[in-house]
């Protein structure tokens, strides 16, 4: 079988912890879907679950909060892996609990 | 793209390599190999030594079936951009473009083995509803699938539910069908390194 745990866990201590932009606690508020703070949520919430969503006047508002464009690049970056993530553990848990012996 | 900087941010070594990608297939420059390039220390390494292990490592599932999860994840996320990439890969890999436009239409009554089937339906349901259960991953462990190949295709589900929003969120501009089957050559020809 394939596997990415070493892979997927170097993606996720790379984006959270190395060096970046967008301070650690951003990038942290990102990946977990947690308040940052407007317009940023706007634009959060819609790459977490409705991606297709997102608008130019989002992209728009983030920049006119006063982030670069380096700072979006990697919240937005952290975001996705982010939910991503979170659907790849409910899934694995729900396979150990499917597959645990009784 | 809603970002210049990955438009046009590259270092001059990423620039020259994107004229000689322009000169090899003839056709633009996908948006994805430009936002993988950008500061590529950040995202695109890491991120595809993920796709290159979860695409093309060792598996119970073909690349041919592992692309078109990755389309029908792509799909159920309503991303256009990687729905197209991926049916062309796909199709590429099966040799067989009506296999594929039948999942993507309805996989629930495509002609494809069951156990793919009960594999596509739980990862659809994942990317759709974001968490799926126990009697989710017994129902597919009933229809056949090994416990490692249902973390093999989980792989690829984490892989694409990356990619897809990240298209969607940048803003990847659609190209001309052509350019979809230049990059599909070159991912079942080299990979995602």
């Amino acid at each position: 079988m394939s596997d990415i745990t070493k892979a997927r866990k170097a993606l996720i201590t790379r984006i959270l912890e190395g060096d970046g932009t967008a301070s650690r606690a951003q990038r942290r508020a990102a990946f977990d879907n947690t308040e940052l703070m407007e317009p940023i949520n706007t634009l959060l919430d819609k790459v977490t679950t409705q991606a297709y969503g997102v608008t130019d006047q989002d992209i728009a508002s983030a920049k006119a909060s006063g982030l670069s464009e380096d700072q979006i690049f990697e919240i937005v970056v952290c975001a996705a892996i982010g939910q991503a993530s979170r659907q790849y553990d409910s899934a694995l848990a729900a396979l150990e609990a499917a597959t645990k012996k009784e | 793209m809603r970002l210049a900087i990955l438009d046009s941010g590259h270092g001059l070594g990423t620039k020259a390599l994107f004229v000689l990608i322009r000169a090899a297939s003839r056709q633009p420059v996908l948006d994805v190999i430009k936002l993988v390039k950008y500061r590529a220390d950040f995202y695109g390494t890491p991120m595809q030594a993920v796709t290159q292990e979860a695409m093309r490592g060792p598996s119970g599932w073909s690349v041919a079936d592992r692309e078109l999860m990755a389309a029908l994840v792509a799909k159920t996320n309503q991303c256009e951009w990687c729905t197209k990439a991926h049916s062309a890969v796909a199709e590429g890999a099966y040799r067989d473009r009506a296999r594929v436009e039948a999942v993507l239409c309805d996989f629930e009554t495509a002609p494809i083995e069951e156990p793919l089937r009960a594999m596509l339906r739980m990862l659809c349901k994942l990317t759709r509803e974001h968490t799926v259960n126990a009697d989710d991953m017994r129902a597919v462990l009933a229809a056949g699938v090994s416990r490692e190949q249902i973390e093999d295709g989980l792989a690829v589900c984490f892989s694409f539910n990356i990619m897809g929003r990240l298209a969607d969120a940048f803003g990847f501009s659609l190209p001309g069908p052509k350019a979809f089957e230049a990059g599909a050559k070159y991912l079942l020809a080299r990979g995602y390194r």
